[in-house]
């Protein structure tokens, strides 16, 4: 199982290292190659507008990995920030604060971000706040519980008879017990992630047209199913191949991190 | 026994109103006059107040949002921008649809899903449970608009069995609820066997043994039982899953349920059916946790003086 994560990472490095170095236009189109088999000049052959599949997987990869990125930190930024003040201060708002939070979790999976991105209109801005909006709930569950666990502690209890501010026990103390759990949550979110955004994509709701997206691949590659069915199965499998490696990760950091196992 | 069933109820409630303010207000967030995006800039002014007064926009928005909530309780989700045909009859159709479909996979899941998980923890360490697990560990990754494609072109493009798309034979439904059933039955795979492992090395079934109980008979009797709590808890969770899944895999095999009504009206830009699907689906969302719940309460009597 690891050769297999560790090829696939080397995959995408190669990738990614080809379009650093050659810098390949992934809309450059060759009409007499429409839908032609994998060969030496193109990979992994070409698609309907006779564009290489594989530098357009490689560009897909890079923009859902920036959109994936970017609404990570700002998912875990406000679900952090929201979490910790229900957590710390208790009380009327923090019964707001769950109650919000249950609203928002009562939209299952990827229909809020399909809600908002319908509203919105397709566009990566538009992309990055509709899935936001869905995304901070995880993270503000996840510092609540483990800010009402560390609060109760004698250290955090020693340093606040001995004086210290909320603002220095929060700092100090809270938000540094936050870290493993949120990045073993996080890891997970970014597999959650990629599908929800090639979900959108599949849809329309994602990125438009030139642009690559492993979505909108997707979408287009069930039209000529009957064709060429590797277009289908290449982009499928890279979409697969990545949310494994990246639950995959996830599984390691939970075992190595996991408090309970330490216990024991 | 305490009996909380009313704060449960209430808790859903509130929850029903809150979906049913954040759906609505969402047609707010457009970006200028709603009536205008809906319509086109060049609309003649008498259809943009026809259609405000039609939709309620002209009033204030307290009464707005207390009007349709009045509506929508009685069933009245407004009319079509498009076509002008009330929208009830479109969701109740499609409802239909999506439930068909949704229980299907639900059954493919929970039937396949338990057998394997028991035979897995079984036999375990053995071949049979190696492919087990990890076949499921394939499913668990595979998303919903990947794995549809491949079962069209191993089931129906290949072999030739089932029909690609659409709803006209009555084996159309087999490939999406295959579709939609197989990540839902990798997880209760892993959940049955994790937890049947757990239990049969605990000391009640170690009694039972002991008592010279048959094997098989420990296994229902003991084990299953005490691995039912969980499997109600993931499948209630997962069920949302399959909702949110059912998008996909609609558009994918043109299954003319809520999925596909939600994307074409996207499509379309009529926003009453859109704000009227992702209402349903959200509120069936939580009515099923609210059964679970409840469900929970009754399989496990220490729950319920909590």
């Amino acid at each position: 199982m690891k050769k297999l994560v560790f090829s696939v990472c080397f995959f995408w490095v190669i990738g990614v290292t080809i379009k650093l170095l050659s810098n390949f236009d992934s809309n450059q189109m060759i009409f007499d190659e429409i839908l032609i088999q994998p060969n030496f000049s193109s990979w992994l052959g070409r698609d309907d507008y006779g564009r290489d599949i594989f530098h357009r997987l490689v560009d897909g990869f890079l923009n859902s990995f920036e959109i994936i990125i970017i609404v990570t930190f700002i998912s875990s930024f406000f679900g952090v920030i929201i979490g910790v003040i229900s957590g710390y201060f208790g009380g009327k708002l923090d019964q707001f604060l769950r109650y919000i939070t249950t609203l928002f979790m009562a939209f299952p999976g990827i229909l809020l971000a399909i809600a908002f991105a319908a509203i919105l209109g397709p566009g990566k801005f538009n992309l990055i706040f509709a899935l936001s909006i869905g995304g901070w709930v995880g993270y503000a569950r996840l510092a609540r519980a483990q800010t009402v666990l560390i609060k109760n502690l004698d250290f955090v209890k020693a340093s606040e008879t001995m004086g210290s501010s909320n603002k220095t026990i929060i700092i100090n103390h809270i938000l540094p017990s936050l870290k493993t759990p949120l990045i073993v949550e996080g890891t997970y979110a970014l597999a959650g992630l990629i599908i929800a955004e090639a979900s959108l994509s599949f849809i329309g709701l994602g990125l438009q047209a030139p642009m690559a997206s492993w979505g909108g691949m997707m979408r287009d590659s069930v039209r000529f199913l009957l064709v060429s069915p590797h277009y289908a199965l290449f982009v499928g499998l890279s979409i697969m191949s990545l949310v494994y490696c990246i639950n995959f990760f996830g599984d390691y950091f939970n075992q190595k991190w996991d408090i309970k196992n330490n216990e024991d | 026994m305490k009996n909380n069933f009313p704060i449960i109820f209430f808790s859903s409630f509130l929850q029903v109103l809150g979906i049913f303010i954040i759906t609505f207000l969402i047609l707010h967030l457009l970006p200028g006059d709603p009536i205008q995006v809906m319509l086109g800039e060049s609309a003649a002014l008498s259809d943009q107040v026809k259609l405000r007064a039609e939709l309620g926009l002209d009033q204030p928005i307290y009464k707005q949002i207390f009007n349709s909530f009045s509506q929508i309780m009685h069933g009245d989700f407004g009319n079509s921008i498009l076509t002008g045909m009330p929208i009830k009859e479109q969701i109740v159709i499609a409802m239909k649809n999506t439930y068909i479909l949704a229980l299907m996979a639900l059954f493919i899941a929970i039937t396949f899903g338990i057998t394997g998980g028991v035979v897995a923890a079984k036999y375990r360490g053995c071949f049979l449970d190696k492919i087990i697990i990890n076949s499921s560990l394939f499913f668990i990754s595979i998303p919903h608009f990947f794995l549809g494609p491949l079962l069209m072109l191993c089931l129906s493009i290949w072999l030739g069995w089932l029909p690609i798309s659409g709803m006209d034979s009555p084996f159309s439904i087999v490939l999406p609820a295959l579709t939609l059933s197989l990540g839902m039955l990798a997880i209760i795979i892993k959940m049955t066997r994790n937890c049947m492992i757990e239990i049969m090395d605990s000391d009640a079934v170690r009694t039972a043994r002991a008592k010279g109980m048959k094997e098989w008979s420990i296994t229902i009797h003991h084990v299953f039982r005490l691995v039912l709590i969980p499997l109600i808890t993931i499948i209630g969770m997962q069920f949302g899953s399959l909702l949110s899944g059912a998008i996909i895999t609609e558009t994918l095999f043109s299954w003319n349920g809520l999925g596909l009504l939600l994307v074409n009206s996207i499509q379309m830009r009529d926003y009453p059916i859109t704000q009227a699907c992702i209402f349903v689906i959200a509120i069936s969302y939580v009515l099923v946790n609210l059964f679970t719940e409840i469900l929970y309460k009754i399989v496990d009597p220490r729950m319920r003086n909590i």
